[in-house]
This record gives C-alpha cells, sequence and structure tokens, in this order.
C-alpha cells in the first residue's frame, strides 16, 4: 500500500484551486472585465498542464497515491495533458461566440474547470468509487453547462435528456460496481483484477455486473445502442459547450474503460470483447447511415462521433498493448479533429446567427479559400483519407484489429467508413461546387484564427509525420502496463 | 544501382512544392497570369528532373534502380521507401510530360480560380509519381488515396452541368475498392510483418488466403483501370471533367490500376492469379468486345473516347493474365500508347468544346473545311486509337493479340475483333464530326488551331509517331523488368 502523495495530484490540486478561486474573484469583477476571469482559466490550464509534464519527468512507471485509490502513471499524464489543451483551445474558439451569447460569464469558466477536473479524476482513478466520483463530478458540470443557453429552448430540453439519460447511465454503472464488490469484496482495481484472475470460473454475478458496466461505458462514450441523448445534446448545446462535450470527454470515457475493462476486468475480456464487438458494430452501422440524412452540421457530427466511437472501440476490443494504444491513438486524433470541425462551426457564426446548416458550408471556397481548407482537411481526417491524421487513425486500429484475428470485422468497418465518406464528403462538395448563401466576411480574434489553421494543419502534418504520436501512446500503454 | 539519386524524390515533391507555391504566392484571382507561369515552370522542371530516369536508367537489371530508403514510421516499420523498375519508370516519365500537356492546355480556357486548378494538377502529378515509385506499401497506400483529392476537386469544380455526381461516384467507386486493399495490405502485413512489398513477393500463402487477397486487391485496381462491370464511374467522370482532368485521368489515373495489377495482383498472389485466370480473361473480353460496341452507339464524343479508353484498357488486362513475356510486354506498351492517344483524343474533343461548347457528334459536321490543321492531327489520333501500323497504338495490340493467339486460337481472334471495332467507333466519329458538308453556321464561324493548340499536338503527335515507328527503347527499358516479373508470377506460393 502506497501513502498519500500530494505531488502525484498536483495539477489536479491546481484545477481545483483554481475553480474556486476563479468563482469569488469573479463575483467581484465588473460586467466589462470578464477577461479576467477568462485569462485566469486559461493561466490555470497552463500551470496544470506544466505540473503535469513534471510528472512525466519525473516517474516514467505507475505511481500510485492516496492508498491506492488514484494512479498517476504515462497513460494519465498523456491524457490530462490532451483534455489541458483540449479545453484551453475550446475557450479560445468559442470566446467570440460564447461573448455574443450572454454566456462569457464566470459559471461557464467555473463550471468547465470542474468538468475538468472530473475528467482529470477519471483518468487517474484506481478504485471504482474514484472513477465514478469523477464521472459524476464530469456529468453533473455538463448537464449545467448545456442548460446555461437560457433563451435556447432546445437547450434546456437537450438538458434535460441529458441529465435523465445520464442519471440512469450512471446507475447502471454503479449498479454494476456494486456487483463487482459482491464477488471479488473489494473495489480497488488492481484488487479486483487479481481477485478474478485467481478463480477458475467466473460467477454469473460477475458477468452480470461486467454488462451493466460496459452499459455505463457505452453511454459515456455514446456507442450504439446508448447513443440517443448525443444527436440532441450536441444539436440543442450551444456550439462552444458542444464543443466541450463531445471533445475532453471522449478522452475521459476512454480512460475510464481502460480502468475499468483493462485494468480491473482483464479476466473477463472473453465477455466484454463480445459485448464491444456488438457495440462496436452497431455504431459504425448506424451511426454513419443515419449521420447521411442530416442537414444540421451539428447533428451530422454527432452521428458520426458515434461512427467514430465505433472504431475506437473496434481497435479496444483488439486488447493487448496494441489494441489499447490504437484506441488511444484514436481518441486523441479524434478530439483534435472534433475540435477544428466545431471551431470552424464557431467561426461561421456571427451574433444572432449560428452557421450550423449544413447550407451555410456553401461557397466557403468563393468566401474565403484558407477556411474552406481547414475545413476539407477536417473533412478528410474524419473520412479517413490519408494524408491526414484520421487515416493513421483508422489504419492503426485496424492493424490492430487484423492482427487479433477480427479480420471480418474489419472488413465491415472499412464499408461502413466508405459510407461516412459519402457525408464528409458532401460538405467538400457545398464548400467548392456550390454557390455561397451569403457573402458576410468571415471575422475572428486573430489568436482564434491562428490557433484553429494550426490544429487544421496539425492534423495534415500529424499525418505525414505520424510517428511521435504513435509512440507517445504505445509508450505510455508499455508504461503503465497494458 | 545507382547510388544515392534523389531524382525520385524529386519527381514528387518539384511538383508538390510548386503546386503549394501558385496556391500561396497567386492565389487570387486576379494573380492568374502569375498562377499560370510559376505552374508551367513548376511542370516544366517536374519533367526535367524525371529525365535523368530515362538517361541514367540501367537496363540490364530488374533490380529497383534510383532507391531512396528513408525511416518514416518506425513503429510499423514503414519506410519511405521509393524506386523504380522497367514497369514503373515508363510512367513516371509519362506522367511528368503530361502534366507539363495538362498546364499548358489549361491556360486559356481556364479562368475561374485558375491557382486552385493549376495547384490541383501539379500536387495530383507528384502524388502519381509517388504511386509508381513507393516501394513500400503504406506509402503506396497513401499516394493512391491522396490522389482522389484533387482529382475529386477538379471534376468537382471546373466540370460540367452533371460535376457533383460524377465527383462524388468517382470517388466512392474508387474508395470502395482501395479501402479493401487497405485490408488486405494491413493482412499481408500481419502475416509477414513487413510493409516491403518486394518481400510479399516471397511469401507463402494458403490459396483460400491468396483468393480473398485477390478480391480485396482485384477491387481495387479493377475499379481503376476500369474493368467491365465497374466501368461506370468513368465515363461519367471523362463526360464532366475539364479538358485537363479527362486527359489526366486517361492518360494516368487509369494506368495506376493496371500497374496496381503488375505490382500487386499477380507476384504477391500468383496462385489465386492463375486459378482466377479465366474469370479475368473473360472480364477483359466482355470490355473489348462488348464495351466497343456500346462505344459505337454513343453521341457524347467524350463519352464515346471515355468507352474507348474501357476497351483499350481491357487489352492491358488481358495481356497481363496471359503470363508471358510478350503478353506483358504488349499491356504495358498498350498502356503507354494509350496514355498519349487517349489524352490526345481529350485534347482534340477539348480544341472543339472551347470553341462550340459542345460535345454532341450531331452537333458537328465539316469541321475540316474550317479546321484543316486540326483535322489533319486528329486524323493521325483516330488512326492511332484504331490500331494502324506506325503508331503507337499498333505496337501494344498487336503484341498482346500475338501472345493471346499463342495461348488459344479464339481467344486471339475475339481480342482481335478490336482491331475492327476500334476501327469503327473511332473512324465513323471521326467521318461525322470532321467530314461532309458544314452543318451549320457555328462550324462555319470555326477557327482553326491557335499557336498553343497547334504545338500542344503536335507534342503528343510526334511521341505517338516515335512510339509508333521506334518502340526499341521502351521495350528495352522493360524486358528484363517483366522477364524476371513473370519468373517471379511463375512460382508457386502454396
Amino acid at each position: 500500500m502506497s501513502t498519500i502523495n500530494y505531488l502525484s495530484v498536483l495539477p489536479e490540486i491546481v484545477i481545483a484551486v483554481a475553480a474556486c478561486l476563479i468563482l469569488m474573484v469573479d463575483v467581484f469583477l465588473p460586467e466589462h472585465r470578464r477577461n479576467v476571469s477568462y485569462w485566469l482559466t486559461q493561466l490555470a490550464l497552463l500551470i496544470a498542464a506544466c505540473a503535469a509534464l513534471q510528472a512525466f519527468a519525473r516517474h516514467p512507471g505507475a505511481l500510485k497515491a492516496f492508498h491506492n485509490m488514484i494512479v498517476s502513471d504515462m497513460v494519465a499524464a498523456v491524457l490530462r495533458i490532451a483534455c489541458f489543451v483540449t479545453v484551453s483551445l475550446m475557450l479560445f474558439y468559442g470566446r467570440s461566440y460564447l461573448n455574443a451569447r450572454n454566456l462569457f460569464r464566470g459559471e461557464t469558466f467555473v463550471l468547465t474547470l470542474f468538468a475538468l477536473l472530473g475528467m482529470q479524476v477519471m483518468v487517474t482513478g484506481n478504485n471504482f468509487l474514484t472513477l465514478y466520483l469523477g464521472l459524476e463530478l464530469l456529468s453533473l458540470s455538463l448537464y449545467a453547462l448545456t442548460a446555461m443557453a437560457k433563451e435556447r429552448p432546445q437547450a434546456a430540453e437537450a438538458a434535460m435528456k441529458y441529465f435523465v439519460l445520464g442519471a440512469l447511465a450512471s446507475g447502471m454503472l454503479l449498479y454494476g460496481m456494486s456487483m463487482i464488490y459482491g464477488t471479488t469484496g473489494t473495489l480497488d482495481v488492481d484488487l479486483v483484477a487479481s481477485g478474478i484472475s485467481a478463480r477458475h470460473d467466473n460467477p454469473m454475478l460477475l458477468i452480470f455486473g461486467l454488462v451493466f458496466v460496459v452499459s455505463g461505458i457505452a453511454f459515456k462514450l455514446g456507442a450504439v445502442p446508448y447513443h440517443m441523448w448525443i444527436p440532441d445534446v450536441y444539436d440543442g448545446a450551444p456550439t462552444a459547450i458542444t464543443l466541450l462535450v463531445g471533445s475532453a470527454p471522449k478522452l475521459a470515457a476512454f480512460a475510464l474503460a481502460l480502468r475499468l475493462l483493462a485494468g480491473a476486468l482483464p479476466g473477463t475480456a472473453i465477455d466484454w470483447q463480445q459485448m464491444l464487438i456488438v457495440l462496436s458494430l452497431l455504431s459504425m452501422i448506424l451511426g454513419n447511415l443515419i449521420a447521411i440524412a442530416q442537414t444540421n452540421i451539428k447533428r451530422m457530427l454527432a452521428y458520426s462521433t458515434i461512427a467514430n466511437m465505433g472504431f475506437m472501440l473496434l481497435g479496444f476490443l483488439a486488447a493487448g498493448t496494441d489494441g489499447f494504444s490504437s484506441a488511444m491513438f484514436y481518441t486523441i486524433a479524434y478530439v483534435f479533429t472534433t475540435l477544428a470541425s466545431f471551431g470552424m462551426i464557431m467561426l461561421l457564426s456571427r451574433e444572432g446567427f449560428e452557421g450550423d446548416r449544413l447550407d451555410d458550408f456553401k461557397g466557403l471556397n468563393k468566401r474565403s479559400p484558407w477556411w474552406a481548407f481547414i475545413m476539407l482537411l477536417v473533412m478528410f481526417s474524419l473520412a479517413g483519407i490519408p494524408p491526414t491524421l484520421g487515416f493513421y487513425a483508422k489504419f492503426i486500429v485496424f492493424t490492430a484489429a487484423v492482427t487479433e484475428g477480427f479480420v471480418w470485422l474489419t472488413v465491415i468497418a472499412v464499408i461502413t467508413s466508405l459510407i461516412g465518406a459519402f457525408y464528409y464528403l458532401r460538405i467538400v462538395k457545398l464548400m467548392y461546387f456550390d454557390e455561397p448563401l451569403s457573402d458576410a466576411p468571415i471575422v475572428a480574434r486573430a489568436d482564434t484564427q491562428l490557433l484553429l489553421s494550426g490544429n487544421g494543419l496539425l492534423l495534415l502534418v500529424l499525418g505525414i509525420f505520424p510517428q511521435g504520436l504513435m509512440s507517445l501512446c504505445a509508450f505510455a500503454m508499455t508504461q503503465s502496463n497494458y | 544501382m545507382t547510388g544515392a539519386s534523389h531524382y525520385l524524390s524529386l519527381a514528387i515533391w518539384v511538383p508538390i512544392a510548386a503546386g503549394i507555391i501558385v496556391l500561396v504566392a497567386a492565389g487570387r484571382d486576379r494573380d492568374a497570369a502569375t498562377a499560370r507561369w510559376i505552374a508551367l515552370v513548376g511542370a516544366i522542371a517536374g519533367f526535367l528532373v524525371t529525365i535523368p530516369l530515362f538517361v541514367q536508367f540501367d537496363v540490364t537489371t530488374s533490380a529497383m534502380q534510383f532507391v531512396e530508403h528513408r525511416e518514416w514510421i518506425p513503429r510499423f516499420e514503414i519506410f519511405y521507401a521509393v524506386g523504380v523498375d522497367g514497369i514503373s519508370m515508363p510512367f513516371v516519365l509519362l506522367n511528368s510530360f503530361m502534366t507539363v500537356l495538362v498546364v499548358w492546355a489549361g491556360w486559356e480556357v481556364i479562368t475561374t480560380r485558375v491557382a486552385q486548378y493549376m495547384a490541383a494538377f501539379l500536387i495530383m502529378s507528384g502524388l502519381m509519381n509517388g504511386v509508381f515509385a513507393a516501394t513500400d506499401a503504406i506509402l503506396f497506400y497513401v499516394f493512391f488515396e491522396a490522389m482522389l483529392i484533387p482529382m475529386y476537386l477538379i471534376i468537382g469544380v471546373w466540370g460540367g452541368p452533371n460535376r457533383v455526381y460524377a465527383a462524388l461516384k468517382f470517388f466512392l467507386y474508387t474508395l470502395l475498392g482501395s479501402l479493401l486493399m487497405l485490408v488486405a495490405l494491413i493482412y499481408l502485413y500481419f502475416t509477414s510483418q513487413t510493409f516491403v512489398i518486394a518481400e510479399w513477393y516471397r511469401v507463402p500463402l494458403e490459396l483460400t488466403t491468396q483468393i480473398l487477397l485477390f478480391v480485396a486487391f482485384f477491387l481495387a485496381f479493377a475499379v481503376k483501370v476500369p474493368m467491365w462491370p465497374v466501368h461506370t464511374w468513368l465515363p461519367d467522370a471523362h463526360v464532366e471533367a475539364p479538358t485537363g482532368g479527362s486527359v489526366i485521368l486517361a492518360a494516368i489515373t487509369l494506368k495506376i490500376g493496371a500497374y496496381g495489377f503488375a505490382r500487386f495482383i499477380l507476384p504477391i498472389v500468383p496462385d489465386a492469379s492463375r486459378t482466377l485466370t479465366g474469370f479475368v480473361i473473360a472480364l477483359s473480353l466482355i470490355a473489348i468486345v462488348y464495351i466497343g460496341f456500346v462505344a459505337l452507339v454513343q453521341k457524347d464524343m467524350k463519352r464515346l473516347i471515355a468507352y474507348s479508353s474501357i476497351s483499350h484498357m481491357g487489352f492491358v488486362t488481358l495481356g497481363f493474365f496471359l503470363f508471358s513475356p510478350l503478353g506483358w510486354e504488349g499491356a504495358l506498351a498498350q498502356m503507354v500508347s494509350h496514355g498519349f492517344v487517349s489524352a490526345a483524343l481529350f485534347l482534340c474533343v477539348g480544341v472543339m468544346y472551347d470553341r462550340m461548347h459542345s460535345r454532341l457528334i450531331s452537333d458537328y459536321g465539316g469541321v475540316v473545311n474550317t479546321m484543316p490543321y486540326f483535322a489533319a492531327f486528329m486524323m493521325l489520333f483516330a488512326m492511332a486509337n484504331s490500331g494502324l501500323p506506325g503508331t503507337s497504338g499498333f505496337v501494344g495490340e498487336f503484341l498482346v493479340i500475338l501472345a493471346a493467339i499463342k495461348v488459344n486460337f479464339w481467344l486471339g481472334f475475339a481480342a482481335g475483333l478490336t482491331l475492327i471495332l476500334g476501327a469503327a467507333y473511332t473512324l465513323w466519329m471521326y467521318k461525322r464530326v470532321i467530314y461532309g458538308a458544314v452543318a451549320n453556321d457555328r462550324v462555319a464561324a470555326l477557327k482553326d488551331l491557335s499557336r498553343r493548340e497547334f504545338w500542344l499536338l503536335a507534342a503528343v503527335a510526334l511521341a505517338v509517331l516515335a512510339m509508333g515507328l521506334w518502340p526499341k527503347p521502351l521495350i528495352d527499358v522493360m524486358q528484363v523488368s517483366v522477364t524476371d516479373m513473370i519468373a517471379q508470377v511463375a512460382k508457386s506460393k502454396l
């Protein structure tokens, strides 16, 4: 048993303190000084990222803390930093958007930081209860953020749906955890794993618990048939919040899946692999098919998320270091692509204009060849066409799946990604082949423009040189003993 | 073996860099003239760097030449590995040459978004050189797929009325094939732990596995060739594409499919190829004969040439699956020749379309009265398309028919029908368009070739005649590589 080790949770401490501090400071700020809270949030993210990098340098191996409640390993370090970058970019991209909709408020930043804290706890949790607490903190903050836009009736509706379904999923997860506790007598991830491997057969109760745990994870990932909330929440929430819901929490959900399925329940791998096969197949097929019928780009991207999580699960279910690191690569690649896609939607939006219909992308090449090019990269990356990052994400997942013998599953995945290419190409078609509906100039802050361009180009650069990110994921998995 | 040379990398990256420079330096519409000149300089530079490939080529070896080998993605042992042998070298040259013509052909014709047009072609040219030069499967695949992006934009942005449908059809058809090929590539990596294509030639594989791999590769390349019955994207894409797009599509993109047969299918899954020979030959003959008849009844000139392309490419696949050096050399010669001839015919149609804005045969008639120089050039290309001795079209068809007769007389006979059919549809079209009385006022008002168009067609005409009269340099380049490849294909991997 390791003792309490405060240093290992330094990034979490930074975020928690910053969230409380900003909550206090914001109360005393006049309306026109709101950007003080904004910059304080960005500063907190920067400090937390530095703290996370520190942990990186000090402990290449896994470090248990708080009496084994927390694990600070390489996977945690990488995912934490990815979360910080994602949330920071989300705030940069969303600044003008939030400002125009009267959402540029202290509450937004504080809730975002609490959501981030929840993600960090999920990423580092080594105990069923820690993981569950992290998940709840994340979810509750996101429910509130979704409902923040009071004048949007869809936002309230979306938040309601999200809350009801999310509560149900949390309940299922907790129920499953309790059954696993019933069979193994512990909530500690390591002890559950050793407890299961010491048995010769897995009792029915354990598998029953596993089903509930997998359902809970699938809900958080948004895999079919637990995907119902995704389109409504994506569509209903203000775009900046959609970006938050659709990006960093995927990293946390991946971590949750990794900690629970690969960390605690490797002994039942045969069972959860079968469940994930079904989830993965349904997500890829349904997500890609329904996305075709959408006319709203946020809904389209929502179904695209569902499909993408199916691909991610394909890598995950291949298991082993290669499988998990491929899923991790896929998730990170997907999150960075999503950031750019919603960033583009917000770039096109103005005060009183959402820019979230597919038709709003018509003739973008005439209005601005540069932004059309960035969106082109995003779409081809989502479609998995080289030389973009999305191709290697698919490639590495397919390789992991084929290596583990899931050749037919891969063939089906490939065919669904062809269906996916259709609706991503449609955006390219709208941008390049059609005439613009409006010729309003695209105005944005300089920092947004710079970061969004960098984000888009990164998809291309990492598509040409993917080795760094690939070996980072593989290194993290090996070091963390998965 | 030549030591460390970078000609292939230059052939790939010079056009791509030129394309990016065009976009950055002359992206705005008012800089159109600058964009044209930069593009032309880039295209010519791209062609010049490929000349050493031919001059310094060692015809006595089948080994890869001008090789470059660099680590790229060590995690999966993927290399930036390029090299050419006698099978791929001619296509790098052909492609770089065609790019110059295409840039030149779009000179005055393209007036909207000139920089993007030129850049798309230059980037595509570099990517296609990459396809022919890659000796690592994933590198090949990246170039192979990335090529779709500029082509999609070319058809969709500068194409005809039905361009959106055509562009999408082109993209999805070709993507379906290539995605299945990706699974095949990954499977081969899983079996052999390497992505080096040449290593795969030696990996033993069971017949069932071979047949499944064959199917995956076959779909990818048959769609690109295109073979009957997966050819339907080609007429649509050709008709709607701008002239330059049609030229590149016909001259180079189709060759990539056939090249895939020679580089991947036959040597990697030889036993499956032998088992399924009958199947492929049947499809090839259907393409040659049936599509030949389809071409006969077309009303649209571009559509007619598109079908003629499918028919001619049937010869290529037929030649490969005869498993003899003669057949292979014929197929490769046919690929090069068809590259020139179909490109020339599309350029001719482009010349007329720019003046009349119609591709329908019925809108023309008696063009020779107003455009005599043009009629003379088109006559030569029509003859080459029908396989007249003395033109490049003859060499390939003759070799393949010869090889076919050696296998089976009736096979040779069926393939030989093309000589009649090809002549029929090409010359009949020629007659209706060029000869006869002047059809209408618009034909009467036609102006003959401009200086630019004259030299453009003259350059291709020269190539067609040179290849027809003196094919030896080309055959020499191929000979050793082909012989060795056939020996490779003859070995069983069971």
